[in-house]
């Protein structure tokens, strides 16, 4: 049977991947370049039994899927750069509370309100850094409309194994332009659903680390009845000042993402097997970037892509390798640099590592990508 | 009825934060008693809290309980509403939290009008972070932040539910305490938004810096102040002056959020 296909946008395609996920929630505010994702959930989610709700502000929004994953629902909000700043104390709570829930940051530019119809790439600290406190983060970079469907199924299924925020990151090119999508079959692509505890409701402690380094998390209404708290608690769930507790949770959160790297991870290369210059993008840069590469291929420059479709944990790994492996890496962003930091710390001198920064509204072409690797090799 | 606070209470959960003389406590038992009159099966009841001391409460009650961040409560709410409309949702917290950081949750919550009880604790004062003025410490009352006396005009915080568009609003003192759990129970059987203003006293960060010897003066203050809404109809308008109405303040039918949210499921579903 021919796969279903359509002529997408790429919010629109985010939408389908998350009904196809389980989505049964949605809690937003209306902000450019991501509004389009609540448009098409405000028509597909009720028709699947599902929730939408326009909430009064972006913290709401954030509010209301914490709420709505308690009681067990697959929970999605979307919006920008100054959702996400103002969305960022919540999603700290979701680290802290270990709630699945999946955010898509539809990146324009900024600080404060920038650009708001113009492309960037400036929120990938924030996907980190951005809530106070340590936590660990998953964040997902795609770069097509096809792969936006795909990423953010991987988001529900990440944030749902995981027990914790997962944000989707694409600029306003990817997030607006059109592409074919193939639409998988129901059962053609991994959903996972968070494991429900196996003990009985007398027994259950939501944040016991005993069978294993994430919990099972009940849900609200199952008969299970237990306490959530933004603050340090114990693994009954109750707040607890006692370090040797406080400690032992705090990392058990972090090593729950570090220790499974491998599972997380995804990335792809191109042409960078014998590539003495690695071109290292996400998002719409990437696709600039792959032309770029073939540009330089022609002229007899070994210059090759990689593209992490995983942004956090950071390919730290692959990076390093690449870094021995080439003479220099060159990082164009629609920001003034900012993943280029972390290629610096894990390339450690071993190669050159040259940004190229843009801000203007306008995308990275792949010459000004060719001319940055032919002033640096 | 006989009421068992022993088993709405979590075991080894007690003794509570609040200082002697807080009100909290009051209200505490007074919202067992409204669960056990409207026999709301725990399992099936979220009590969801923001910041402060009155949002500790939820710990305490054996429940599904959340304690949010600050302000935040109503929106978290909502989400576990409208995600399990048939779970029974209450809300509670401080006049602060409520008010201020969450008065744009609390009135967007009230015009909905989603069925939650939101029993709002207000003492006039930031309790836990040692006694900041409040939207509702009176003005000219000494705070920590308010050391000239307080400039700001306060919230009626049940006039301002009433205007956003709460279907249930009612108030009452922690002095009252019988008709604490009254108030409450009629809320949880409501069928929309309803909200539960009782006023409470905070000796220690409210009481000392205004001049009240004790405890006992400032539950003696929220009796003065109480006139039940029945008994004013029938005062002439200087005899209200500096007193509050209690009782039911308005309560009316009109349509609740996820009933109206079912229909636009039946609408997407073809039905």
């Amino acid at each position: 049977m021919a796969k279903k296909v359509a002529l997408l946008q790429g919010n629109d395609a985010c939408a389908q991947g998350a009904v196809y996920a389980g989505c049964t929630f949605f809690g937003g505010y209306p902000i450019t370049p991501s509004t389009e994702v609540a448009e098409v959930l405000s028509g597909e989610l009720p028709k699947v039994g599902g929730k939408f709700i326009q909430m009064e502000d972006e913290i709401a929004a954030m509010a209301s899927v914490i709420g709505a994953s308690l009681t067990g629902a697959k929970a999605l909000t979307a919006t920008s750069g100054p959702g996400v700043s103002l969305k960022q104390e919540l999603i700290g709570y979701a680290c802290i509370a270990e709630t699945p829930c999946v955010i898509i940051n539809v990146m324009r530019g900024g600080p404060s309100t920038g650009m708001p119809t113009g492309p960037g790439q400036s929120d990938v600290m924030q996907a980190k850094w951005g809530t106070h406190g340590d936590h660990a983060a998953i964040a997902l970079v795609p770069a097509s409309c096809q792969e936006i469907y795909e990423e953010t199924i991987r988001a529900f299924n990440l944030a749902e194994k995981y027990r914790m925020p997962v944000q989707v990151l694409y600029d306003e090119i990817v997030g607006h332009m059109r592409e074919r999508v193939e639409f998988a079959e129901p059962g053609e692509l991994e959903v996972i659903d968070r494991e429900a505890p196996s003990v009985s409701p007398e027994e259950y402690k939501p944040y016991d680390d005993t069978k294993g380094q994430i919990p099972p998390l009940a849900s609200y209404g199952s008969g299970y009845k237990f306490h959530v708290t933004g603050l340090n608690k114990a693994a009954d769930g109750f707040p607890t000042t006692k370090a040797e507790l406080v400690d032992a949770e705090e990392r058990r959160q972090i090593d729950k993402v570090d220790d499974n790297v491998a599972d997380i991870e995804k990335f792809e290369t191109y042409m960078t097997e014998d590539a003495e210059v690695i071109i290292w993008a996400y998002g719409s840069t990437s696709r600039s970037a792959r032309y770029a590469v073939n540009d330089l291929r022609k002229e007899g420059i070994k210059a090759g892509l990689f593209r992490p479709i995983t942004l956090w944990p950071f390919p730290e790994k692959q990076t390093a390798e690449l870094a021995k492996q080439a003479k220099a890496i060159i990082v164009p962003e629609l920001n003034l640099g900012q993943m280029v930091i972390e290629v610096e710390r894990v390339a450690k001198g071993d190669c050159k590592v040259a940004a190229i920064g843009r801000v203007d509204g306008e995308p990275i072409n792949p010459g000004q990508i060719a001319g940055k690797v032919k002033e640096v090799l | 009825m006989a009421y068992d606070y022993d088993s709405s209470i979590r075991p080894g959960k007690l003794p509570h934060i609040w200082c002697p003389g807080c009100g909290h406590g009051i209200v505490m038992k007074g919202l067992i008693r409204a669960m056990d009159t409207c026999e709301l099966d725990r399992k099936n009841t979220a009590i969801v809290s923001g910041i402060g001391c009155a949002s500790r409460l939820p710990g305490y009650l054996d429940a599904c309980t959340l304690h949010t961040a600050h302000g935040r409560a109503a929106a978290f709410a909502t989400g576990v509403k409208m995600a399990k409309p048939e779970m029974d949702v209450i809300v509670c917290g401080g006049d602060g939290d409520g008010t201020a950081i969450g008065g744009n949750h609390f009135i967007h919550a009230c015009r909905r009008n989603i069925n939650m009880t939101y029993v709002l604790m207000n003492n006039f004062i930031y309790g836990m972070t040692g006694g900041q003025f409040s939207p509702c410490t009176p003005t000219g009352d000494k705070a920590s932040t308010t050391p000239y006396g307080n400039p700001d005009p306060i919230f009626d915080i049940s006039k301002l539910a009433i205007g956003a568009g709460a279907s249930f609003v009612a108030r009452t003192t922690a002095f009252h305490a019988t008709q604490i759990d009254k108030l409450i129970a009629e809320g949880i059987k409501h069928k929309g938004m309803a909200v539960i203003e009782i006023l409470d006293d905070c000796p220690t960060t409210y009481g000392r810096r205004n001049k009240f010897r004790s405890v006992v003066e400032m539950m003696e203050r929220l009796k003065d102040m109480a006139v039940p809404v029945a008994a004013a109809a029938k005062l002439p308008a200087e005899k209200l002056e500096g007193k509050i109405l209690t009782g039911i303040l308005h309560q009316e039918d009109k349509p609740e959020y996820t009933a109206q949210y079912a229909e636009v499921i039946k609408k997407a579903q073809g039905a």
